[in-house]
């Protein structure tokens, strides 16, 4: 008796869930850990960041109520599964072994590696790689990328297990030049130390660097994804992702 | 087990690379490192007592530290203070001096030249000395004493040690990786980074090593058995015209 009113209870909070849907706020996921200035909580204990406003624009031009809901990462597929979120929106890349649990929007952004060289080298890659000695951090889609696609540039790759490392030995002389994901880079020329260093250019588009980040999405909800990549498309059109993208990092990161 | 990735002629010019760069670093420090070690003992026995006192305290530095501490302090405190001297970066040297090879060369010969150079020392203490006085009442200089005499007897004595040395010295090479240089370690990471594989390219240049391992110690046990004097010499008149 007690399992019978158990079942008719979840049954009918499905149910209820279920047909409430479309007025009740959809529950964007986003990381416990914060992950400035991707996602992170401001002075008053509320939850911003760049990918807090982006999810909230996109919500907007959906026209759906939205909440952020902070899940913990390494449950956060589960917590989608389950339908206690209804998107993740966390710098999820999108991957092979991730579309094969989860879907995923069209990719929102996209950080392409960057290359830093000092500023009085004539240096655009990646035509002038050949004799450079160019740093990478190892286990990196910058790595990836610099053997695959940079192999026959002439340029010696040297791995390195740290990023700090690799900043280090560009800085005194050791590195011609480093490929770093643009974010970070952006960070270091901005130091004093570095003042002499300029980013040269971006890597292009390879698969070494997958697809860019999109929102994780359950396999069944095509109408929310078909929805959402919508919005996307209009946040981009009316440039508030780039906006966003210039006040958070100082570059255009939306794809 | 998944070993697919051995065919990938990608992955192949990576651990030929990392290979060849192994096999370079063993023989520069070993010859650097052992040329240092005779120098550093006989420094010691026959050197003024300052240089013998130095030489003892770097000995005891290098003994006593960790191997990959060395490899740091190298490559990122004394490799700073060097690119730190005015017009360097545009000297000829320059490109040796950026190249982790460099350090990754000097930590171990100073390395090998520490261990070694006492077990040379230890050596050529336990050479008689009468042996020698009968070199000098055969009319040699000392120089000739000791490089026809004195030291070929020391290494006679030490050799199997020195084998051993050497054998330490090839698998401490996986640590140069952490100065960004192509070893076999390094490879070895690129195929666990691309294929997501940990065990098996960690199995495939631990084999690589044990074979290295195997051709160097059969190669020492030749050198042992022909070096002069380790042989019995029955029937070979040692000093021509006399005997």
């Amino acid at each position: 008796m007690n399992y019978n009113l158990i079942a008719a209870s979840t049954l009918a909070l499905l149910t209820l869930s279920t047909t409430g849907q479309a007025a009740e706020p959809l529950q964007i996921g986003i990381s416990a850990e914060p992950y400035p200035p991707f996602t992170y909580t401001s002075s008053d204990g509320d939850w911003t960041g760049f990918e807090v406003e982006l999810g909230l624009a996109f919500c907007d031009a959906m026209n759906r109520e939205c909440e952020i809901k902070p899940t913990g990462w390494s449950g956060i597929i589960p917590s989608l599964k389950d339908g206690r979120i209804d998107m993740i929106m966390n710098s999820m890349s999108i991957t092979e072994a991730r579309q094969r649990v989860i879907d995923f929007s069209d990719p929102y952004y996209f950080t392409p590696g960057a290359y830093v060289a000092a500023k009085d080298m004539a240096f655009t890659p990646p035509d002038d790689l050949d004799g450079q000695v160019l740093g990478v951090q190892s286990a990196t889609t910058n790595a990836t990328y610099a053997r695959r696609a940079l192999r026959d540039s002439g340029a010696e790759v040297r791995l390195y297990d740290q990023a700090e490392q690799v900043n280090r030995d560009l800085l005194s002389g050791r590195l011609d030049v480093i490929l770093a994901d643009q974010i970070a880079m952006q960070e270091l020329v901005e130091r004093d130390a570095a003042a002499d260093f300029e980013i040269k250019g971006k890597a292009p588009h390879h698969s070494a660097y997958g697809e860019g980040v999109g929102l994780g999405l359950r396999p069944d909800d095509d109408a929310l994804q078909a929805d959402l990549n919508d919005a996307i498309e209009d946040v981009f059109e009316e440039g508030t992702c780039t906006d966003l993208s210039n006040e958070y990092f100082g570059t255009d990161i939306c794809t | 087990m998944e070993f697919s990735w051995l065919s990938d002629p990608f992955y192949q010019s990576y651990l030929l690379e990392g290979f060849i760069n192994t096999l370079l670093l063993v023989i520069v420090s070993a010859a650097g490192g052992l040329a240092l070690a005779i120098t550093l003992a006989l420094a010691r026995l026959k050197g003024p007592r300052p240089l013998a006192w130095c030489i003892h305290g770097f000995t005891t530095v290098m003994r006593g530290t960790p191997l990959l501490v060395q490899l740091f302090f190298f490559y990122y405190g004394v490799g700073r203070l060097l690119e730190g001297i005015p017009g360097i970066q545009e000297s000829l040297i320059w490109p040796v001096l950026r190249d982790p090879f460099f350090y990754g060369a000097l930590t171990f010969i100073l390395s090998v030249g520490a261990y070694s150079g006492e077990v040379i020392r230890g050596a050529l203490i336990s050479v008689p000395p009468g042996e020698r006085e009968a070199g000098r009442a055969f009319g040699m200089s000392p120089t000739q004493v000791f490089f026809r005499l004195w030291l070929p007897r020391a290494i006679q004595l030490c050799l199997p040690t020195l084998t051993g040395e050497m054998i330490l010295l090839l698998k401490s090479i996986p640590l140069v990786s952490t100065i960004a240089m192509m070893d076999l370690l390094q490879a070895a990471n690129i195929i666990r980074d691309e294929m997501f594989l940990v065990y098996e390219p960690l199995m495939l240049i631990a084999g690589i090593y044990l074979a290295m391992t195997v051709v160097l110690t059969l190669v020492l046990r030749q050198v042992e058995q022909r070096f002069p004097g380790m042989r019995p010499t029955r029937g070979r008149r040692l000093i021509p015209g006399r005997a």
